[in-house]
């Protein structure tokens, strides 16, 4: 009596014990959909949550039915990694007002990686700010559009302000190597950070 | 492909959640594997409850995608798994170890997977 539902589902594999994540962050259109879709084994899933213009939920503001809500949608992917481990990336929307959807998406992740666009770098730095009240690590990826200037590195760095260690890579959000590139060198940084803290 | 996957929930969060916004427990990662336990008796489960357990039935999935497949919001679906745990119906997998040791051994673990695949 299987339900449609339940037999075309990708489930984790049995054997799988440990499930890891790791944002995929950026300004609006800068590619994080893409990303996830690129990388992703399953169809990416989309959630909704329901957010007030303050940032809490809307379930704690029962009654109350003049406040501003907003639908904030995530896109989500998975990678199967081992018999025992999976990855699952998170497409997080870059605005900072909502507080909650931020602190559960940061709970526990492994990292962040933050998609930027050379012809529009200062709409980064609003995420950027988020990420890093966040405490989470990170890595840049260069998301190259046609048609967007290419910077030396060095300028890129400058006008991000990134530490001297913080990764700086160029991807193609559509290319699954390079993709697949770019979340290495996050994961590198991961790996040396914390072999780094006793 | 079933059309009810993607179909969202016509019922206003708050109904299916019996009024509550949060969750009895708050075990709830987005990334928590979740899987069925065992055969209880489903008499009695709200409908949204029901589709939960009819998912989990089939395998191991994620907060994210038990709500993503059931076209719930993560926080009602959080309430409901969570009273679903309660009621022995699921069951959840053990997810990142905390320790410091382990985590490097588990970045590696990532790393490693992740080259796999180039
Ligand atoms: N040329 C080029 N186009 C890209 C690249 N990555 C994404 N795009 C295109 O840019 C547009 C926006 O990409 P999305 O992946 O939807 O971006 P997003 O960050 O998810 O956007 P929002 O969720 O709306 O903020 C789409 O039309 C993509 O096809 C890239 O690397 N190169
Ligand atoms: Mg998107």
């Amino acid at each position: 009596m299987d339900s449609a539902l339940a037999s075309d589902t990708p489930y984790v594999r049995d054997s799988v014990r440990t499930a890891v994540k790791v944002l995929i962050v950026g300004h609006f259109a800068v590619g994080k959909t893409t990303y996830v879709g690129t990388l992703s084994e399953i169809r990416p899933l989309r959630t909704e949550e329901r957010m007030t213009q303050a940032g809490a939920s809307v379930d704690d503001l029962a009654g109350i039915r003049d406040k501003t809500t907003t639908t904030v949608a995530m896109d989500f992917g998975r990678l199967t990694l081992s018999d025992d481990l999976v990855l699952y990336l998170f497409g997080a929307p870059g605005q900072q007002r909502f507080t909650r959807l931020w602190d559960d998406l940061a709970r526990g992740a492994l990292g962040a990686l933050i998609l930027v666009d050379t012809a529009r770098l200062k709409e980064s730095f609003a995420v950027m700010d988020i990420v890093e009240k966040q405490g989470l690590p990170y890595a840049v990826a260069v998301n190259h559009f046609d048609g967007s200037p290419r910077f030396p590195d060095e300028e890129v760095r400058e006008a991000l302000d990134l530490a001297a260690t913080t990764p700086l890579i160029t991807c193609d959000a559509r290319d699954r190597r390079s993709s697949t590139e770019a979340l290495i060198s996050l994961v590198d940084h991961l790996l040396t950070l914390d072999a780094e803290t006793p | 492909m079933s059309p009810r996957r993607n179909e969202r929930s016509l019922v206003r969060p708050h109904v299916v959640t019996g009024g509550r916004a949060h969750p009895t427990r708050n075990v709830f990662d987005l990334v928590t594997l979740v899987i069925a336990a065992g055969d209880l008796p489903r008499a009695g489960l709200s409908p949204e409850k029901l589709r939960i357990v009819e998912l989990c039935r089939g395998g191991a999935l994620s907060v994210a995608e038990i709500a993503g497949h059931l076209g719930l919001p993560v926080g009602v679906a959080k309430v409901l798994l969570s009273d679903l745990v309660d009621s022995g119906h699921l069951t959840t997998r053990a997810t990142a170890p905390a320790a410091q040791q382990s985590k490097v051994r588990l970045l590696q673990e990532v790393l490693d997977g992740l080259r796999a695949r180039l």
